[in-house]
């Protein structure tokens, strides 16, 4: 058998086990109710009065911010605290599909969350006539960057197995390749470093990658980051996991 | 099926496992001793691919499982420590998993899940969520997992450990059940487990390992093994003493005068404390002998290393009239080899 149909049955076991237990439920409510406070109480929806989701998609990379580490905590550090780890390491999985596997699982039930916020598009499509191309676009960048937050949670979980420090240090990773392009951020490191440093600082920004996106401008460049992120991402969590195993 | 050659196990500048070679064959249970922390389970780890030996090879069916991992892992069946499974799900659900991952072609599965279901006893709990069952049916669980697909190799870390009597006996029955065509290492510390499902035993100390031989054969090298325990009244005891002493080939007598009901019964372990309490019975023996006549004494005779006393003991006692409640032939406790070479590897009796 394949390592691919392995990596399905991971996949479909750890994405089964998200809706076993109260976690998809509470997730995906929170989701729904930040974005919508954001989207109409905070962002002006209405009072904006143009027919675009802009203010929607503002806030994703900050509620990513929060809500993704609390996604990505249990990846492992939940496998390592209940001593599956070392089941799921002694059955015929090579690691890179028992990697894979969980990782796409945390990111289709991202996914499934982010679909379900599919009334706001409905109702901009009923109060005007808004470029759906863009909004389409947006979504695709919504997707990737919570990829890319997955994926260095994924990373910070296996090396743990306690989730709250999981947890604390993937908010704090998130962060700081949020603000990496940050005006402020770069202006404080261009003040000592040489400029080569603070252009790569500033090309992690997730924060720039995604608003050039959700404007509709799909960038190969932008697309080929998120995914090398990911790709990263996952390879770094095989490391680690292989390098923890007796830990 | 099993073939592991030097295996060497270090976590920093701790060795967990030194150099252990030996190899399982289909049809053997073996079972791997050891106090804990003596490296019974990273040894495990390292056949069953978790973790990466230092040194050494370790192979299953031919296979070599640092460089085929995967081969090794689609022939093994591995029951961790403590039976871990997934808490949130059922054991319906965990098998349908492992069936899964394991490459059960998807129209075999429900009568694989099934009849292992059957063998090891979970009917009724299939659909329970795995965190609310007991113990004994956690282990149940983990155990139809490992052997799920039915491997030529079987590998259970501590199987029983924290199971009642009841439960223990069920899951030896198993064992002993699949043991016939499989090679099977099953580590423990219950030595009686050792006797009642193994057909050779390894004992790990210090991460080496310090003996390799059939149940039977390492209760030979037992102190009390073949010795001969004497019971009887109206004797008193520094007499009895003194002439089980000399009976050729008794090494050492040990047991008490008196009050035989309590102390005499561990009287074979308890070693030298008493026999010092014997010999203060004997300085009182006057009036033990006289005043408590009913009284019973219990002597052990342990013989000298590999010479047989029971002939001797009997001649002596037909040549005195004495008079015995009690002749018994000691088999020999695991208990004993046990504790003595785990804690002093170096010493060797005569």
């Amino acid at each position: 058998m394949s390592g691919l149909s392995r990596t399905v049955a991971i996949l479909r076991r750890e994405l089964g086990g998200y809706f076993l237990t109260p976690v998809a439920s509470v997730f995906i409510v929170f989701f729904l109710l930040l974005m919508g406070v954001f989207t109409f109480n905070i962002g002006g929806f209405f009072e904006r009065g143009q027919a675009d989701l802009r203010p929607f998609f503002e806030f994703h990379p900050w509620l990513y911010l929060f809500l993704i580490p609390a996604i990505s905590m249990r990846l492992w550090a939940e496998e390592r605290r209940q001593g599956t780890l070392e089941l799921l390491m002694t059955l015929p999985v090579p690691l890179w599909s028992a990697v894979v596997g969980k990782f796409l699982a945390a990111w289709v039930f991202a996914g499934i969350a982010l679909a379900l916020t599919f009334p706001v598009w409905i109702s901009v499509n009923y109060l005007g006539d808004p470029d759906n191309g863009t909004i389409a676009a947006a979504y695709l960048g919504s997707l990737l960057m919570a990829g890319g937050f997955l994926s260095v949670g994924s990373c910070v979980s296996a090396a743990t197995r306690n989730q709250v420090i999981a947890f604390v240090v993937s908010l704090v990773l998130c962060l700081v390749l949020l603000l990496a392009g940050f005006n402020p951020v770069l202006d404080y490191i261009s003040g000592w470093a040489p400029q080569a440093v603070v252009d790569a600082v500033a090309s992690f920004s997730f924060l720039t990658r995604f608003e050039s996106i959700s404007k509709g401008v799909i960038d190969v460049r932008d697309l080929v980051f998120f995914i090398s992120l990911i790709a990263a991402g996952l390879l770094a969590t095989m490391l680690v996991v292989d390098a923890r195993k007796s830990a | 099926m099993i073939r592991i050659d030097g295996l060497v196990k270090r976590f920093g500048s701790f060795t967990a496992v030194d150099g252990v070679s030996f190899a399982v064959e289909a049809g053997e249970v073996l079972g791997f001793l050891g106090p804990n922390g003596a490296g019974k389970s990273t040894t495990m780890k390292m056949v069953t691919g978790y973790l990466t030996p230092t040194a050494g090879t370790a192979s299953v069916c031919g296979h070599d499982v640092t460089r085929n991992p995967l081969a090794v892992k689609e022939r093994l069946g591995y029951l961790p420590e403590g039976a871990p499974a997934y808490p949130d799900m059922t054991p319906e659900g965990f098998l349908r998993f492992i069936a899964a991952v394991r490459g059960v072609p998807r129209r075999d599965r429900k009568g694989l899940i099934a009849s292992v279901a059957d063998r090891v006893r979970l009917g009724g709990v299939m659909m329970q969520p795995i965190d609310t069952l007991s113990k004994g049916y956690k282990r149940r669980v983990g155990l139809a997992a490992a052997i799920l697909h039915n491997p030529d190799v079987l590998i259970m870390d501590e199987p029983t450990d924290g199971l009642d009597p009841n439960q223990k006996h069920e899951v030896r029955t198993l064992i002993t059940a699949m043991s016939r065509a499989k090679a099977i290492i099953l580590s423990t510390h219950i030595l009686e487990e050792v006797e009642a499902v193994c057909t050779r035993a390894i004992i790990v100390a210090r991460g080496r390992i310090v003996a390799d031989g059939t149940p039977a054969s390492l209760r030979t090298r037992s102190r009390t093994y073949n010795a001969v325990t004497v019971r009887m009244r109206n004797v008193s005891a520094s007499e009895a003493r003194a002439a089980l002493s000399n009976v050729s080939g008794v090494a050492e007598v040990e047991g008490a005068g008196a009050g035989v009901g309590t102390s005499g019964a561990n009287a074979g372990s308890a070693g030298a404390a008493v026999g010092t309490s014997g010999a203060n019975v004997g300085t009182g023996g006057a009036g033990i002998g006289t005043s408590a006549a009913g009284d019973a004494v219990e002597f052990t005779c342990i013989p000298r290393r590999g010479s047989s006393i029971l002939a001797e003991v009997h001649t002596m006692l037909r040549a005195k009239d004495w008079n015995a409640d009690e002749v018994r032939l000691e088999p020999g406790r695991l208990d004993d080899v046990f504790r003595e070479i785990t804690t002093t590897p170096k010493e060797v009796r005569p």
